[in-house]
């Protein structure tokens, strides 16, 4: 197998590792190994709503609304939340697909395109993204090999290199380029489409992967083979993934550490174990507590929640879950609870008002426990004394 | 009315209860013809439904459990679907049905939800106005009476104020009302076979909860036959009696939902619950059934599943495998049951 080193495209420091190789020490890593991959602070993203005569703004989905975290290097970070909590949203975001409208995102201790720091053509090459629907995200009219070649080409690649890198990468994701590289989208099924996508992804080397949900369309038997390949690639070309999923299984399977969404907010940040074991967030409780178990001994008899997430045009006030939890209070609905210091690492934390022995709450500092057994359907919420 | 040519004789040496079954489908086939090819979309298909049993069809996409449903509902395209075989609901032999006698049928007797119910409800017309045109049309009652029971009905599925959901229109109600109000509206003439075709699966895990316990209630409360379609072996666990695993248009597995899930005979039924990352060990990876599903247009000539199957062998290959009834009121169909191979 050859080695293809992309030495032609100006790399941000040394060049960048060889396709076939387990990189030791990550030559393009600048910032050494505790400086995070990605820093977030502060990010938001209201989209206007026209309307009206005079197609004024009529109001703001607030779809991101005051988002700060890091993505650690090598780790996987889940993403979590119910639809139209912004998990989407976010990822476009970080990607720098759609412009924020407040915070910062620093790569590996940079900014990006901005004076200095990283370049928009640098940062792109180090971070890619793979979206949900396999098919709408390959253009119908290339083969294949065309679709994974064009990065690379794009980013100075010869031609002919850039073909060899694509056949080279459809190897790694398990379809033999003999019988793909020339097949058009529409002659691949699903998990096939899906490994192109990532394929594609891999193909200008990049440092952080972005899944948005790219596991979700296919079959349990499919979804299963593409989850072992991301972990096998992952080891391989050192990656480090951001996987947003509203699967909670499937995020308890291959995250690190997990971040929970409701309403363009974090609830909840944590290291997996931590999150799955002994949530603090009633939102995340319910949220697991929701969980289909495979043995029809315990079936759920009574839903965890009722109701539907409200509108995020008009989130409710304060805490943005009270009118679904079962614990709000006044001081509930006056003040918006704080995620403390959810930008360290390994920390474990939830924006609640019970989780804050200062905040008024009636149970605050009784916080409660899930109740052993967090498989089992309902999870009841018993106060520790 | 078509008087019911129910089978005299239940094939398969499955002993059956003594209440003669609600729904009974033997060898249902359906294919697909085109000029370029023909799909063998469902090749064989036999179950049968008790009245108040709710039978899930488990499956992945492809596998024939969507038209097995329609077939039922005969809500296949006409002239470019070939069904053979015979179906039975209550009375009635689907298959003879004229074109009047079933429109009278669909919506009272069967009804249907799907799984996406913005295209499933009509945008022009408000959820009360949907609801009265089902109630009156097959009840013949006053429009007035029906929008009052589409009140009642609203109520009864639990959608919160529904005085004000009755005059909404579809784009107006959340995801999970909307399903509900579907749900309301294949209720509201109080059929004996509900058909729902993976009615939670584009809702979220919190909301999936409230209807697939919502869904139980009701059918309990009204002591309804339920046919439910899904993917999701957890939702199946959570709601069904009895559960059918289709693969390649064949039901190659079936029994009372605890007993398949719990001890699974066919090598596919084993693998798909190897290979959901339910509750698996982190940094292990999952066992993962290899290859894809089978080109309908191309079925190999023996067991459709003999090419992803470790247990596969010349048999396997050569002809298609017979139900065997490994326990009473299951069927696999599989050469291996039983082997020493399979039963580790």
């Amino acid at each position: 197998m050859s080695t293809t080193p992309m030495s032609t495209t100006p790399a941000p420091t040394a060049r960048p590792p060889q396709l076939s190789s387990v990189p030791e020490g990550d030559l393009r890593d600048r910032g050494g190994p505790s400086q995070p991959m990605l820093i977030v602070s502060d990010l938001k993203k209201h989209f206007a709503i026209k309307g009206g005569m005079l197609n004024r703004t009529q109001g703001h989905v607030r779809a991101v609304d005051g988002v700060s975290f890091t993505v650690l290097k090598g780790e996987t970070l889940g993403v979590v939340g119910e639809s139209g909590c912004g998990k989407s949203t976010l990822a476009r975001l970080l990607m720098h697909l759609i412009p924020y409208d407040a915070g910062e995102v620093l790569f590996d201790g940079e900014s990006i395109g901005g004076v200095r720091g990283l370049t928009m053509k640098e940062f792109r090459r180090a971070m890619q993204m793979v979206f949900q629907d396999s098919y709408s995200s390959l253009n119908p009219r290339l083969p294949v090999e065309e679709s994974i070649a064009y990065g690379p080409r794009v980013h100075g690649i010869p031609p002919a290199k850039a073909k060899e890198i694509a056949r080279e990468l459809l190897t790694k994701v398990g379809l033999k380029p003999d019988l793909f590289a020339q097949r058009y989208p529409h002659e691949l099924s699903g998990g096939q489409k899906q490994r192109v996508n990532i394929a594609r992804a891999l193909a200008l080397e990049p440092r952080l992967l972005i899944l948005d949900e790219a596991v979700s369309a296919l079959d349990k038997s499919v979804e299963a083979q593409v989850l072992n390949l991301l972990r096998q690639l992952k080891r391989h070309f050192n990656l480090t993934y951001v996987f947003i999923s509203h699967d909670l299984d499937v995020v308890q399977y291959i995250s690190d550490r997990v971040l929970v969404m409701y309403l363009g907010e974090i609830v909840e940040i944590g290291p997996v174990d931590a999150i799955y074991e002994h949530p603090k967030h009633p939102y995340t409780r319910a949220l697991l507590a929701s969980r289909l178990s495979f043995d029809p001994a315990e079936r759920v008899h009574e839903a965890p929640l009722t109701g539907d997430p409200p509108n995020p045009i008009n989130p409710p006030s304060g805490c943005r879950f009270r009118t679904r939890c079962p614990m709000a209070e006044s001081v509930c609905a006056e003040t918006s609870p704080r995620l403390e210091g959810a930008v360290a690492a390994d920390i474990h934390v939830a924006a609640c008002h019970v989780q804050n022995p200062g905040s008024g709450h009636s149970l605050a500092g009784k916080a409660p426990v899930l109740v052993a057994r967090p498989k089992s359907g309902a999870a009841p919420l018993a106060a520790t004394a | 009315m078509t008087t019911a040519t129910a089978p005299s004789t239940v094939p398969g040496p499955v002993a059956l209860a003594a209440v003669r079954p609600l729904v009974e489908v033997e060898d249902l086939s359906v294919k697909f013809v085109s000029r370029e090819a023909t799909v063998a979309a469902v090749n064989g298909v036999s179950f049968a439904i008790q009245p108040g049993e709710v039978l899930c069809i488990i499956g992945e996409s492809g596998s024939g459990k969507s038209v097995t449903m329609r077939a039922l509902m005969r809500l296949l395209p006409k002239g470019r679907t070939k069904i053979g075989g015979r179906m039975r609901v209550g009375e009635h032999d689907i298959m003879a049905l004229s074109d009047k006698e079933l429109t009278q049928i669909r919506g009272s007797t069967i009804s249907m939800i799907f799984q996406e119910p913005m295209t499933a409800l009509d945008p022009v017309y408000t959820i009360g106005h949907q609801i009265a045109e089902t109630v009156v049309k097959h009840e013949g009652c006053s429009y007035a009476d029906g929008l009052k029971r589409g009140l009642e009905l609203l109520e009864f599925v639990k959608v919160p104020s529904p005085e004000r959901r009755l005059k909404a229109y579809p784009h107006e109600l959340s995801g999970g009302l909307r399903q509900r109000a579907m749900i309301a509206m294949a209720l509201s003439c109080r059929p004996q076979l509900l058909l729902a075709d993976e009615p939670t699966t584009a809702l979220d895990a919190t909301v999936q909860i409230q209807v697939l316990v919502l869904l139980r209630k009701l059918q309990r409360d009204m002591g309804m036959s339920v046919i439910f379609v899904t993917h999701d072996l957890g939702v199946a666990a959570q709601i069904a009696d009895r559960v059918a695993v289709m693969y390649a248009g064949r039901v190659v597995e079936s029994g009372p939902v605890r007993d398949v899930l719990m001890n699974p005979q066919h090598p596919y039924t084993r693998g798909m619950l190897a290979s959901s990352v339910h509750g698996s060990a982190r940094g292990v990876d999952i066992e993962a059934i290899p290859g894809s599903p089978p080109d309908m247009r191309r079925l190999p000539p023996g067991c459709a599943f003999a090419p992803r199957c470790k247990f596969a062998d010349e048999a396997c290959r050569a002809a298609s495998p017979p139900e065997t009834v490994p326990a009473p009121d299951r069927t696999v169909c599989c050469f291996k049951v039983g082997s020493p191979a399979l039963s580790s």
